[in-house]
């Protein structure tokens, strides 16, 4: 199996084109055939990954399955995934089948809606896979398309101002990426990855316009990349866009928005940043610190006095986002170890989350939380999956939502004790936020006329919470099932970071000559 | 010689000897009857002519001691220009039989400003370069008010033609200039003269000439004839005015600079860069308030002129390069833009206003998906070609070390995808209305649409080869 990637990232793409191609007519019939036909290539390009990640050998650091062919314009079409990357790909297409299973009650151009997810599957595999700078790029970029159509097109009532605001935000941030791109592709001569790892880009400090730049080429690259990757995360300030879009996009956009999306911007982080820019990581590492720090506090802060549902999950998932930005600039083992694990966590139960959300806003049609209350009464076994992922969120341990949330203060404790401190007070506001969101919404007595009649959750429903609760639990217990895919990778990138980090001194003669 | 240089030269005599008998031809006997087998008979001309010139010999020849020059530059453009004549005429036929608008002398004036846009871009002397030009506009003038009892299209051809005389006469002020200060006018002996730099007058001369060009590549600040040309004109010509001239023009303003201008590309660099950056800006920002799709397109075409000129800006081989590519796949989006807005109609009348495809989508699925994935290739978002274009011009700026232009670009680029995605909001997110457009059933334009989204979408592969063409074509330019 020599394309075993290709064939993965490409599986929902055709399936998609057979969709547009073959499939006719928009009545029930029709319908049914392209939930199945997408249902059905989600579950199999789990199955086809799967063997990735059971062919994957951990002990390797390289790039593993990698194929390569030649492109135009000096790029090549590299794929390829190691440590860093294969929990993400799994990541992906294991919630993909679920995110289909959670739109079965869509009925409005449901063709089109299976289309844009299976697009949106391929864009998304092949950002997790590409070795090539610009093919990370158009993978990255392209997925911005099938995400804002899904907002637009399926979204609620204010979905046109969500979704412009999606599109425009990301894509100045990527542009700038874009630039740097090019930059790096002038200044190394290649846009393959491996090789740009390690690429030492300048260092030498120099002024634009009478700014001294510290760190010099690094830093101004590695800045251009942060513009990208912080609007995807998205980091404070620059995340207004996510709550917007979380709203008005339909459940199960928003659960791919939160679960897989977002990874995209920390999975930059630790591929292109701290690799390829070293120096220009340490020079600005304490500002990140920092700025995740009050992402955290200031979120959550936010979080509280939220009457929408689904902006209060949204801004927790900034608050949340906070811990791995800030676990990935301590540039220490724990630090990055958590930072991913916090990544797949969320992506679990922010997920589950927001289909929790779903569940009663497809009975009620409002994510208003005032107009919910007393829901254990009527519902018991949403109660009881709600509260679940309620605890994992606020990070209860035992819970995978623990361990991320652990390991990256550990690591910034012996970074910077301030920013611990400051960090730790957010997992309290966590859990004042989730709980009371679960009060307002499901404990007390049922007083809402219009709750009277409201139906527990079916089975299709209790189907697809079930691999998400195990998950769940099974990463909270047994962390190592995680840490021992990814530690080597991570060992070696801390190690490559910590060199290249601890060679560069930016001395007065550097600054002098210049 | 002269049966060597009439050889070289075959291709533009063959059509303008075409030209002329047609239009005698057509005088004498059936006049307007013939006007569709002329269409299609003179844009099976242009396809013939492409292929030769594109299979022709390779080498650089130079005929009429150097005023004619016919090198790997000259023949891509040509084919580039040629294929996109072709195909713009085949897409105009229905739409002007339909409204009575196609006469015989259409094709004809077209076939004779495409022998002037293959002057333009083979020309080694200012001679050959104005005569080119003025062929070409000349016959564009009249082809703006094809509709002679709309005020509009009048009005739009009277504009073009007041204002294209006045940069024609900029123009031939700086080629005075140029002339009385390299006492020549053949491209060899001006760059001859400025080997040991630019003289006050020369430079002066190179400012005039370079606000001409700008005026016919419609680079801003030169730009404020487009928008009303292009709604003025029937929306056929208007196709033909985004496609084809700005390809020869940008292949002219490319020639002038580096044949004539090459060993001085530090005094026209920074013009260039400021046409660039104001154009991609203007372009982009004036296009938001819009409402008409045609003069939304004339936006657009400003601001891709800006990032064509970003290619020229750099001043090497590479970024001229990157131009012909940046062209080749503008005017291949364009040629499917236009066949979309063509097909667009109520009861026959046809419609440009943007809010008229509200929910479009649900009508014409197809086509509206093929437009879907024009705009955003327009916008330049990845995997359509567009986002190659950009990515090209962008190296060479880079490279060339001008990184300010390209970061203005690609902001630039970011504020003009707000308005393309403007048009998608109507097409897939609009709201429903009562009033149709008609499912307009074309084959021609049908096909068209989809070809060139389908060219948007495949051509990731290998971008179709026009790689080492345009390499092979910039090297000839660039030495």
């Amino acid at each position: 199996m020599d394309n075993l990637l290709s064939i993965t990232t490409f599986i929902p793409a055709i399936a998609a084109a057979i969709l547009a191609l073959f499939l006719r007519g928009d009545d029930e019939a029709a319908q049914r055939n392209a939930k199945w036909v997408a249902m059905a290539a989600t579950a199999m390009t789990f199955l086809v990954s799967l063997f990735i990640l059971f062919g994957f050998d951990r002990e390797n650091t390289d790039f593993q399955f990698v194929e390569e062919r030649t492109w135009i314009m000096g790029f090549t079409y590299k794929m390829g995934i190691d440590g860093i990357s294969i929990l993400f790909v799994m990541l992906t297409t294991f919630l993909m089948p679920i995110v289909i299973a959670s739109c079965w009650t869509v009925n409005t151009r449901v063709k089109e809606y299976m289309i844009a997810f299976l697009l949106l599957e391929t864009l998304m595999l092949g950002v997790f896979m590409a070795l090539d700078l610009v093919l990370f790029y158009l993978f990255f970029e392209a997925g911005l398309i099938p995400m804002f159509l899904i907002i637009g097109i399926w979204g609620g009532a204010n979905r046109i101002y969500a979704s412009f605001k999606f599109f425009l935000y990301t894509f100045l941030g990527s542009v700038l990426m874009l630039v740097a791109m090019v930059g790096m592709y002038s200044a190394a001569g290649t846009t393959d990855i491996p090789s740009l790892m390690g690429f030492p880009f300048g260092t030498d400090t120099f002024s634009i316009l009478g700014i001294q730049i510290i760190g010099g080429m690094q830093t101004l690259l590695w800045l251009a990349f942060f513009a990208s990757f912080a609007v995807k995360m998205p980091m404070w300030p620059v995340h207004t866009w996510l709550p917007d879009a979380h709203v008005q996009a339909p459940t199960a956009g928003s659960v791919v928005l939160a679960a897989i999306l977002l990874k995209m911007g920390g999975y930059g982080f630790l591929r292109f940043s701290l690799p390829m820019f070293p120096v220009g990581s340490e020079v600005m590492g304490s500002l990140v610190l920092w700025m995740s720090a009050i992402a955290i506090v200031y979120t959550s802060l936010v979080a509280l006095v939220q009457e929408d549902m689904k902006k209060l999950i949204a801004y927790s998932s900034v608050a949340h986002m906070g811990f791995v930005t800030m676990g990935i600039f301590t540039f220490n083992q724990q630090g990055l170890d958590g930072a991913i694990f916090q990544m797949l966590s969320h992506g679990f139960i922010s997920g589950a989350l927001f289909l929790c959300v779903g569940v009663i806003y497809d009975r009620m049609h409002t994510r208003e939380i005032d107009a919910y209350g007393g829901l254990v009464n009527r519902m018991p076994a949403y109660a009881l999956i709600f509260m679940f992922f309620t605890m994992a969120n606020v990070g209860l341990p035992g819970t995978s939502g623990f361990v991320g949330e652990f390991l990256t203060l550990m690591a910034v404790f012996q970074v910077n004790t301030w920013v611990a401190a400051v960090a730790t007070t957010g997992v309290i506001f966590s859990a004042a936020y989730a709980l009371w969101l679960y009060r307002r919404v499901v404990m007390g007595d049922l007083i809402k006329e219009s709750l009277k009649s409201i139906t527990d959750m079916t089975a299709r429903e209790r189907w697809i919470f079930a691999p998400l609760v195990i998950m769940t639990l099974l990463l909270g217990i047994y962390p190592s099932l995680v840490t021992d895919i990814i530690g080597p990778s991570v060992a070696a990138l801390v190690d490559q970071v910590e060199t290249a980090q601890a060679a560069f001194t930016p001395s007065a003669a550097s600054v002098a000559s210049h | 010689m002269l049966s060597q240089d009439l050889n070289t030269i075959l291709p533009e005599i063959i059509l303008s000897l075409f030209a002329m008998g047609a239009m005698l031809g057509a005088v004498y006997t059936v006049k307007d009857k013939a006007a569709t087998l002329l269409v299609w008979i003179t844009s099976g001309l242009f396809v013939a002519l492409a292929f030769w010139i594109g299979t022709a010999g390779e080498g650089t020849t130079t005929a009429f001691s150097g005023m004619f020059v016919d090198d790997a530059f000259s023949r891509f453009a040509k084919v580039t220009i040629l294929l996109t004549a072709a195909a713009v005429l085949i897409m105009s036929q229905e739409y002007m039989a339909k409204r009575d608008l196609l006469r015989f002398e259409y094709p004809i004036l077209i076939a004779l400003s495409v022998v002037g846009m293959m002057m333009m871009v083979s020309a080694g002397d200012l001679m050959s370069l104005y005569m080119g030009l003025e062929l070409q506009s000349l016959a564009l003038y009249v082809v703006a008010s094809l509709r002679r009892d709309s005020v509009k299209s009048t009005e739009a051809g009277l504009k073009y033609f007041v204002l294209g005389a006045l940069s024609s006469g900029l123009l031939l002020y700086g080629a005075s200039l140029t002339y009385g200060f390299a006492g020549t006018t053949a491209f060899t002996g001006i760059i001859e003269a400025t080997s040991d730099g630019v003289s006050l007058g020369l430079l002066f001369g190179l400012v005039f000439m370079s606000a001409g060009f700008a005026f016919k590549v419609s680079a801003a600040p030169f730009h404020m004839w487009t928008p009303d040309v292009y709604e003025g004109s029937p929306t056929p010509v208007t196709a033909f005015f985004a496609t084809a001239p700005k390809v020869a023009a940008m292949g002219l303003f490319a020639r002038v600079m580096h044949d004539a201008f090459g060993n001085s590309i530090s005094d026209w660099q920074q013009i260039v860069a400021f046409l660039s950056v104001v154009s991609m800006f203007l372009g982009a920002i004036a296009a938001i308030g819009q409402t008409d799709i045609k003069r939304l397109m004339a936006y657009s075409s400003i601001a891709h002129m800006g990032f064509a000129l970003m290619g020229l800006a750099s001043g090497t081989a590479f970024g001229v390069q990157a131009m012909l590519v940046y062209l080749a796949i503008y005017v291949a989006m364009n040629i499917g833009t236009f066949a979309f807005i063509l097909s667009m109609q109520k009861d026959g009348v046809p419609v440009t206003n943007i809010a008229s495809l509200n929910m479009y989508s649900k009508r014409e699925p197809v086509k509206a998906l093929a437009m879907l994935i024009l705009l955003f290739s327009l916008a330049g978002v990845p995997p359509m070609l567009g986002f190659f274009g950009k990515f090209y011009v962008l190296q060479a700026a880079y490279e060339a070390g001008l990184a300010w232009l390209a970061v203005a670009g690609v902001v630039a680029s970011v504020i003009g995808a707000f308005y393309y995605l403007r048009v998608v909001f109507f097409m897939y997110f609009g709201a429903q209305q009562d009033e149709e457009l008609d499912r307009s059933a074309s084959p021609v334009l049908w096909g068209f649409l989809v070809a060139s989204a389908a060219v948007m979408i495949l051509g990731v592969v290998n971008l179709f080869g026009i790689e080492p063409l345009a390499e092979a074509a910039s090297l000839a330019l660039v030495n």
